[in-house]
């Protein structure tokens, strides 16, 4: 079904995001601005970030609350307007279609949301809420084959059918997680967006979630862009990883060699809070200090207020990803001149 | 499958919507806060009797007010039955053109009941679909939303009635004027009040707009006005029905004052408002009854109306108050 909506560009990556910006106008009202002699105040929420998603692959975005990844997530997904940038899905800039040329390829894509008590339609069964997606691309017409088709898609994620007849109230936060991602399921997407899809969840919960999402993944062969803020999670699920401070990715690359030999000090800062049973005894670098205003981002390297190895250069001048050994590329003037970490001896 | 999370499901949840409506209003805290609150059971009580005499009036009243045949003009100024000079046909005695008052209280109260109820529901269409618009599309629709909005509210509502049933009074030729005589009381009353019902549900709206199921049915397409309609409009309608009661008391008065500044009803067909202006020029010459009965009776219409009003308010919203 739909196979011929499909493009011929299946060898390339499904996504590939380039010089991807998103800015907000934070200004105050006109008549303020006026009168206060303000100028124009913009937050630039995503301001130049790259990356590709292979068939079949999971790519992780990572960073601290407000460093732009879940707006990364919104403009995949078409709920944006990019201020700038190319949003490659299937070989096609999404970014410059209008709503309605872009329904053939909404099909292909779906999102799930962090929040599952926000995230379905309180007033709405079950049954209507996952197969929305079915009716609205008219998949399926016949109601009797809709209803069929909700009940599979129930099973798929471990719900049984007769639960298409309850209202979300009346599951816990893991169950509704799973309808969200029957949802997702019911349009046949190759790619899903999960915005923190595990972070409301209890820990026990969320290994559940995370493993119903990696089956469906080895079955379906979907394509994941995930966004989370926890590491451990990631670590789990990506195959991928960008790592993102500010609006900026500060290091991207395979998530083996990001874990094993983190090359930029933000990277390496995130890592040292996992909890780990090997480290017990060794002295960590906690994370310190706070994410800047992003409307006045630090000039140069905007992670040099915080960063142990920040030199004068880093002050003036703001690196840009450069190839490092082990596959990963970072943004980072020490680690690049082979500045090495040592914590046991902080720099002064 | 089994079914693997269970921390917090809820085990009563499948009975639940098997059992029938009723049995589930009985056992509800609405119906809890009802039956425990003597001063609403009472308001209900009195909101139902005017009711069903209002919509009942043609079976049970004893004389048909608008049939001027039926009228007998000796029989005019006839106090209530239990004075000196009454007359048993008359229970409450008659107006000045012969008029049963009681008769004439039942069929007002039919008017100012059916005034006050469509001009809510066209407030509400007005100002629930004005403020769905105003939060979801936001930007420039909703500054011109609200802005009108405040300075239509900066006047009082009776104002604004009077001044779109003047206007409308004037467009409308003469022989028309007392055929379309609740449409544009419906109309101008309605118009007034619409305010209110847009802000609460801009508010409600700009809350719902931002949660992630509206952003899940954005992903997959749906068009904004299909969000509006289908995943909005059912999520702000809570606040909208407590507004909607209120405004009926509020509604019913209005109607009631501009019929007795006689710009509402014409006497010919009597509301309550009428019936009072038609006594108020008796009043002093002893004749109390004539603006006394259907005074009381709107006064307990909306009193009643008003406490229903009220306990709905504190019952399904207590963060309304």
């Amino acid at each position: 079904m739909g196979e011929a909506h499909r493009l011929p560009d299946l060898s390339g990556p499904i996504l590939r995001v380039s010089g991807l910006k998103r800015f907000f106008d934070v200004s105050r009202p006109l008549l303020n601005r006026l009168l206060e002699g303000q100028p124009r105040q913009l937050l630039k929420a995503v301001n130049g970030v790259d990356f590709e998603i292979g068939e079949g692959e999971t790519f992780a975005l990572v960073g601290e609350s407000g460093c732009g990844k879940s707006t990364v997530a919104n403009l995949a997904a078409g709920l944006y307007a990019p201020s700038a940038g190319k949003i490659e899905f299937e070989g096609v800039d999404i970014a410059t279609l209008s709503r309605r040329q872009m329904s053939p390829y909404r099909r292909h894509l779906a999102m799930i949301f962090q929040d599952p008590y926000a995230s379905l339609n309180p007033r709405w069964r079950v049954q209507r809420i996952v197969g929305e997606p079915i009716r609205a691309f008219g998949l399926l017409s016949d109601r009797r084959a809709i209803a069929r088709r909700t009940a599979e898609l129930l099973q798929q994620v471990g719900l049984s059918p007769a639960d298409g007849e309850k209202y979300p109230h009346e599951f816990s936060g893991g169950q509704r997680q799973r309808i969200s991602i029957a949802r997702a399921l019911a349009s046949q997407p190759r790619f899903i967006i999960c915005d923190e899809p595990t972070s409301a969840l209890d820990v026990s919960v969320q290994a559940q979630i995370l493993n119903l999402m990696k089956g469906l993944q080895r079955r379906l062969g979907l394509s994941y862009l995930f966004i989370s803020h926890d590491l451990a999670v990631v670590r789990h699920m990506a195959d991928h990883i960008g790592v993102m401070y500010l609006g900026r990715l500060c290091e991207k690359g395979p998530a083996d060699a990001i874990f094993s030999h983190p090359r930029h000090p933000y990277t390496r800062m995130l890592l040292d809070t996992i909890p780990d049973i090997e480290m017990t005894g060794r002295r960590r670098i906690p994370v310190s200090g706070e994410i800047p205003n992003p409307i006045d981002p630090p000039m140069g390297c905007a992670f040099h207020p915080r960063c142990p190895l920040a030199n004068q250069r880093c002050r003036r001048e703001r690196p840009e990803l450069a190839p490092l050994s082990g596959g990963a590329l970072a943004a980072c003037h020490a680690s690049l001149a082979g500045a090495s970490w040592q914590p046991d001896a902080p720099p002064e | 499958m089994p079914r693997p999370d269970t921390e917090t499901a809820a085990p009563a949840a499948p009975a639940r919507h098997t059992t029938n409506f009723l049995h589930r209003l009985a056992d509800s805290d609405i119906f809890y806060s009802f039956r425990h609150s003597p001063v609403t059971v009472a308001a209900a009580i009195v909101t139902l009797l005017i009711i069903f005499g209002a919509v009942a009036a043609p079976w049970i009243a004893p004389q048909n007010p608008f049939d001027m045949a039926s009228l007998d003009l000796l029989d005019a100024h006839t106090p209530p039955s239990w004075e000196a000079d009454g007359n048993p046909k008359y229970l409450l005695g008659t107006d000045d053109q012969g008029r049963d008052l009681l008769s004439a209280i039942l069929y007002g109260s039919r008017i100012s009941l059916m005034v006050g109820f469509f001009s809510v529901l066209f407030s509400m269409a007005v100002g629930v679909s004005l403020g769905v618009v105003s939060g979801y599309v936001g930007g420039f629709v909703d500054a011109l939303i609200m802005r009108i909005a405040e300075i239509q509210i900066s006047f009082p509502a009776i104002l604004i009635a009077l001044l779109i049933d003047g206007v409308l009074r004037t467009l409308i030729p003469e022989a028309k004027s007392e055929q379309l005589a609740d449409t544009v009381l419906i109309f101008s009353i309605g118009i007034s009040g619409w305010v209110q019902y847009a802000r609460t549900v801009r508010s409600s709206t700009l809350v719902e707009r931002g949660r992630e199921y509206v952003q899940a049915a954005r992903v997959i397409g749906i068009h904004p006005l299909m969000i509006m309609v289908r995943h909005i409009l059912p999520n702000v309608m809570g606040p909208v029905l407590v507004i909607g009661t209120i405004h009926l008391a509020v509604a019913i008065i209005t109607e009631a004052t501009l019929s007795f500044l006689g710009v509402g009803i014409p006497p010919t067909q009597p509301s309550l408002g009428t019936l009072i202006r038609i006594g108020n020029d008796y009043l002093f010459s002893g004749e109390w009854w004539i603006t006394i009965f259907p005074s009381i009776a709107l006064a307990s219409l909306v009193l009643a109306v008003n406490l229903l009003g009220d306990w709905m308010r504190d019952a399904l919203n207590p963060k309304l108050r």
